[in-house]
């Protein structure tokens, strides 16, 4: 699974990364986690509210610290 | 305590019913099942608490050794009084704005206000920053998303000037801790120089000064697709926001009224009238340049005003202070520099600064 987080930098964009990290390790999950932070390669998935969340290619969130349950969800279905 | 009965009496089959229909499930969904049952009782469980208040407050003090009298016995009752005064308001609104906020999505903002006409759309664009979910590390994704559909430069600045300054949590701070007034008129003034300053901005033409990377994105389009949420959806969002809001600002809030609560009992009126009351002209203009290199969040800032207020700071020129505090950031603009050129950062801090003094100078002049 390949799954990027989309951020400049603030403590929201972080916290989003150690969290997903976390869940992925607790549920067994393998996943690829890539940090963007470059501001045009932000734009080029037209999100609007850091942070944001893209798998495989398919925004799936953005704005605000995702929440777990949400987190659990998106390693579900991809695995 | 009476209309808490009567409310218990209405509700009672609600409950029956609901009983019946979950048993077996944990209790802790339940409010995201039966969505308006939730909020009618929430609703009703705030008010009580909220009324309960000056007794409780008083009651606690009478039954501390200290006596209600006293400079101490004062501090205390306001402590008691406030502090969960303002934690409830605070959890209520934000409550509800999270649940606003799942609506106002910045891309339906944007729907809202691509290809509109200035003047109305600055009015627009100020209003939806109020409702509008904004973080200020979402400041430029967001800046950009509305240039690439086509908002013009100067609704977009209305949307960015009032989004971080009139905010729920600065409001709220402000009806709970000065009074309707004191808030209604930050919420007139935040938004006065949102629209005014966004639309000088746009006035004077400056969209060469975008960075060139950012004028060479290609166009979106800035139609948008309802998501379907539901009431329960919504509420999710409003849990969410409460935990991350009143979980951070807390701290804050608790600080700012034992600092209010002393000044309250202990510290000397008139005390910064001297060199911050209305007869001192430079006062306003000194209170915006401070503020400008200054960043704290809306919770933060509170503390400081109470002080200046109390002490007989004139409230214009605390208004205008807190405004530029927020407003204008250094952090912010170094952000903002990655996407606009030097002088189109200058012009806007310089448009905003200037609404901002003016603001302070009128509204010392009116009170």
């Amino acid at each position: 699974m390949d799954i990027k987080v989309l951020g400049t930098g603030c403590a929201n964009c972080k916290n989003t990364i150690a969290l997903i990290d976390q869940v992925a390790k607790a549920k067994g999950v393998t996943v690829k986690l890539e940090k963007v932070e470059e501001l045009r390669d932000i734009m080029g998935y037209g999100v609007m509210s850091t942070p944001g969340v893209v798998i495989n290619g398919k925004v799936v969130h953005a704005g605000g610290v995702p929440s777990r349950d949400k987190i659990e969800q998106w390693l579900a279905a991809g695995a | 305590m009476h209309k808490f009965c009567v409310a218990l009496r209405l509700l009672a089959p609600l409950f029956v019913f609901t009983g019946m229909n979950s048993i077996t499930t944990p209790l802790k969904t339940w409010p995201l099942r039966q969505p308006l049952a939730f909020l009618i009782l929430a609703v009703i469980v705030w008010l009580a608490l909220y009324e309960a208040l000056t007794p409780a407050s008083e009651a606690l003090v009478a039954a501390l050794p200290v006596d209600r009298t006293s400079h101490l016995g004062g501090a205390l009752q306001f402590f008691f009084y406030d502090t969960p005064k303002v934690l409830m308001l605070l959890t209520g609104v934000v409550f509800v704005m999270g649940m606003i906020n799942s609506y106002f999505t910045p891309e339906r903002t944007r729907a809202l206000l691509a290809g509109r006409t200035e003047g109305v759309a600055n009015v627009m664009a100020a209003s939806l920053g109020i409702v509008t979910p904004f973080c200020s590390c979402s400041a430029v994704p967001l800046f950009i998303g509305f240039v690439q559909a086509g908002v013009p430069l100067g609704v977009t600045f209305s949307f960015l000037i009032s989004a971080p300054m009139v905010n729920e949590v600065a409001l709220t701070l402000l009806f709970g801790m000065f009074g309707w007034k004191v808030a209604l008129l930050y919420l007139g003034l935040g938004l006065s120089v949102a629209i005014v300053s966004g639309w000088v901005i746009g006035r004077l033409k400056m969209e060469a000064y975008l960075e060139d990377w950012v004028r060479d994105m290609p166009r979106t389009a800035a139609q948008f697709e309802e998501t379907g949420m539901t009431l329960a959806d919504r509420m999710q969002g409003g849990f969410a926001a409460v935990r991350e809001i009143v979980g951070k600002v807390w701290p804050y809030i608790l600080g700012g009224i034992a600092l209010g609560a002393l000044i309250h009992g202990y510290v000397p009126e008139d005390f910064m009238a001297s060199f911050m009351g209305k007869e001192a002209w430079w006062s306003v203009p000194l209170a915006v340049l401070i503020g400008v290199p200054m960043y704290t969040n809306a919770a933060g800032v509170i503390p400081i005003v109470q002080a200046l207020l109390a002490k007989g700071a004139a409230l214009g020129t605390v208004l205008a202070f807190m405004m530029s505090v927020i407003a204008l950031s250094l952090p912010e603009m170094i952000i903002l520099r990655k996407v606009l050129k030097v002088r189109l950062i200058a012009t806007f801090v310089g448009v905003v600064a200037t609404g901002i003094l003016l603001v302070g100078y009128v509204f010392n002049a009116v009170l």
